[in-house]
């Protein structure tokens, strides 16, 4: 793994030797032999892809085969997962949370994004601190007074108390992303637009919004993921077959006296195949976005 | 002409009807709320909870308890300190090898080489798993039957009906990999992103002045990279102390409660067990910790100081 950072080549120059054009480029790139690269990489993706390889050879595999390559295919685990153990109802449900909680983290961190990102005022740097500290906060330790809230607010064992908590835990990080891709859009080109009479909210969305796009995509990404993936608070505070998300499915399909591998491949196979969607759409951004918003703060 | 923008400006505010002071007010209230409601007022619930006696199933004892709870932790709960010790454990030892493979990880993924753009993306992509997505594969391959131990077995390695998670030994060590196989990639990503923010023409003067690479990377690129780093592992150690996702799932804190952490234990209390005081003072002492720890650790990374 580390072999590219033990084993280097000297770069101690011999004095006045082959022609300096070759050798200073040599020098100045210094960059590691080939199988320095390979061989870890290599070693790196056989043990990120095996797992995921296990998983789609059990899917496709037919039932009682043992080899290791899925042929014949077949799509009965698929056929099970969906009708009969209620991923077709785990699916809906989950791009519901998915996608609402996305929406609602979008909209509520663009807007203050915004104003952290525009303006002076004297609760800003407290309001920064708290959104800090906030990510702290173990989700997993507030599932009994959240549990109690949504019971007041009668929204036990319906969708938006999952979208509600969701949107809550993801809005800090997001919030701080955004500001921070908005003090990269010059002041001046905002103001240049309310010379010519735009008023603030106009001005945003025409000239502010469209440089922000794929920033937003990135983190209305995030939310998406995280989302769909989360597990204990769809676990504590939906109770009924019909509510259900993806992993509490999943989780029961762990959970039964005798596990039918197959089923479970394939219910795994449909949790992956959306975030595996969404990834290879926002893998691009993922480190702009990271280095824009996050590192600087 | 700047006259007559403002002119045509200031009716235009009026017509907005606020006062730009109110403004930023107006614009961070939804937030605010959602978090006042939702992070703030359950953390002060919590710390009242913690005080009482509450559970769900038997409320003819429910009421106030000063800090019974509490005592009840420290003393008589012997199961607290070995959740303590094993959550130690494990923030310690994921944190520290994610970060010795996602720092290398973002080393040779910051190299030009043929393949790049490939390669970044499937080592990445565990980091869009979810918990459970995870343990479910991790599952399928510990399986000791039809798993990969069996495989192995047929040409020679190891034995059959090797159980990795049903094995108090050998289940630590299954849970950490299944985690490492996921957490890398966050690692990998973030110090890829700062990694790209470092000078070339540094290095290139590094190597001017005869500086191997292994000197450059010592005194360049992790100076570079330390305020990344301590924040990543912050983040990280919290976020692996909290993730309950995962261990839930994949051994439930089994064999025997050897892997269960504190926020586990929690879990645990506060759902099957119904006793939601003392699940609420468990969490008040995890907070405590954290905190505590954060501090710390902060103070001693020196985050965000001069780098000599």
């Amino acid at each position: 793994m580390t072999a590219a950072l033990t084993e280097s080549k000297e770069a101690s120059a011999p004095p006045a030797s082959p022609p300096v054009s070759r050798r200073r480029r040599r020098r100045s790139l210094d960059e590691p032999p080939r199988w320095q690269i390979y061989v870890p990489l290599g070693v790196y993706l056989l043990f990120t892809l095996i797992p995921f390889y296990w998983m789609v050879l059990f899917a496709l595999r037919e039932p009682g085969s043992d080899s290791l390559v899925p042929w014949p295919i077949t799509g009965e685990h698929f056929a099970k997962v969906w009708n009969e153990r209620g991923f077709d109802t785990y699916f809906i449900n989950s791009m519901y949370v998915g996608i609402a909680s996305m929406l609602m983290t979008l909209l509520v961190a663009l807007s203050g994004g915004y104003a952290l990102a525009r303006f002076k005022f004297r609760m800003r740097m407290p309001f920064m601190l708290a959104l800090l500290c906030s990510q702290f906060i173990p989700g997993a330790l507030m599932l009994v007074p959240l549990f109690e809230i949504f019971r007041e607010l009668q929204l036990l064992n319906s969708l938006w108390s999952v979208i509600l908590a969701e949107t809550v835990f993801q809005l800090p990080l997001s919030m701080i992303l955004i500001s921070g891709f908005i003090r990269n859009v010059p002041p001046s080109l905002e103001e240049a637009a309310w010379v010519d009479g735009c008023s603030r909210l106009r001005a945003f969305l025409a000239v502010v919004l469209p440089l922000l796009r794929p920033g937003l995509i990135a983190v209305g990404s995030f939310a998406f993921v995280h989302s769909w993936n989360h597990f204990l608070f769809a676990l504590m505070f939906l109770n009924s077959q019909d509510k259900q998300t993806i992993p509490v499915g999943l989780n029961s399909l762990l959970g039964s006296d005798s596990v039918d591998l197959g089923a479970l491949a394939a219910g795994g196979v449909v949790a992956a195949v959306p975030v595996v969607i969404v990834f290879a759409f926002i893998q691009r951004w993922l480190i702009t976005g990271f280095s824009a918003g996050a590192v600087k703060g | 002409m700047a006259d007559a923008v403002r002119e045509r400006t200031r009716p235009r505010r009026r017509r907005a009807g606020r006062s730009p002071r109110s403004l930023p007010y107006l614009l961070l209230a939804p937030a605010g709320l959602l978090m006042l409601g939702f992070i703030a007022y359950p953390i002060i619930s919590v710390i009242y909870y913690s005080l009482q006696n509450y559970n769900v199933t038997k409320p003819w004892r429910n009421g106030f308890a000063g800090l019974d709870n509490f005592r009840e932790i420290f003393t008589d709960d012997p199961f607290f300190w070995d959740t303590l010790i094993f959550s130690a454990r494990w923030v310690l030892v994921e944190v520290s090898l994610q970060l010795v493979f996602g720092l290398a990880l973002a080393l040779i993924i910051n190299q030009t080489f043929v393949g790049r753009g490939v390669a970044r993306a499937l080592v990445f992509s565990p980091w869009a798993v979810s918990g459970v997505l995870t343990s479910t594969i991790w599952i399928l391959l510990y399986n000791p039957s039809t798993g990969l131990s069996r495989y192995l077995a047929d040409a020679g390695i190891g034995e059959y009906g090797t159980s990795v998670l049903a094995n108090p030994g050998t289940a630590f060590w299954g849970a950490v990999i299944a985690e490492l196989w996921r957490g890398v990639p966050f690692f990998a990503i973030l110090i890829l992103a700062d990694l790209q923010s470092v000078s070339k023409d540094l290095y290139e003067a590094a190597s001017v002045d005869g500086a191997s690479r292994i000197r450059q990377f010592f005194h360049i690129t992790l100076p570079h990279l330390r305020d990344a780093i301590v924040l990543s592992t912050l983040l990280r150690a919290v976020w692996e102390f909290n993730n309950v996702d995962l261990l839930y799932t994949l051994t439930n804190g089994g064999p025997a409660g050897s892997t269960t952490t504190l926020p586990l234990y929690v879990a645990q209390t506060g759902i099957h067990g119904n006793e939601f005081g003392y699940a609420a003072a468990l969490t008040t002492v995890a907070f405590v910790i954290l905190l505590f720890c954060s501090i710390v650790y902060l103070r001693l990374s020196k985050f965000g100081g001069d780098d000599k």
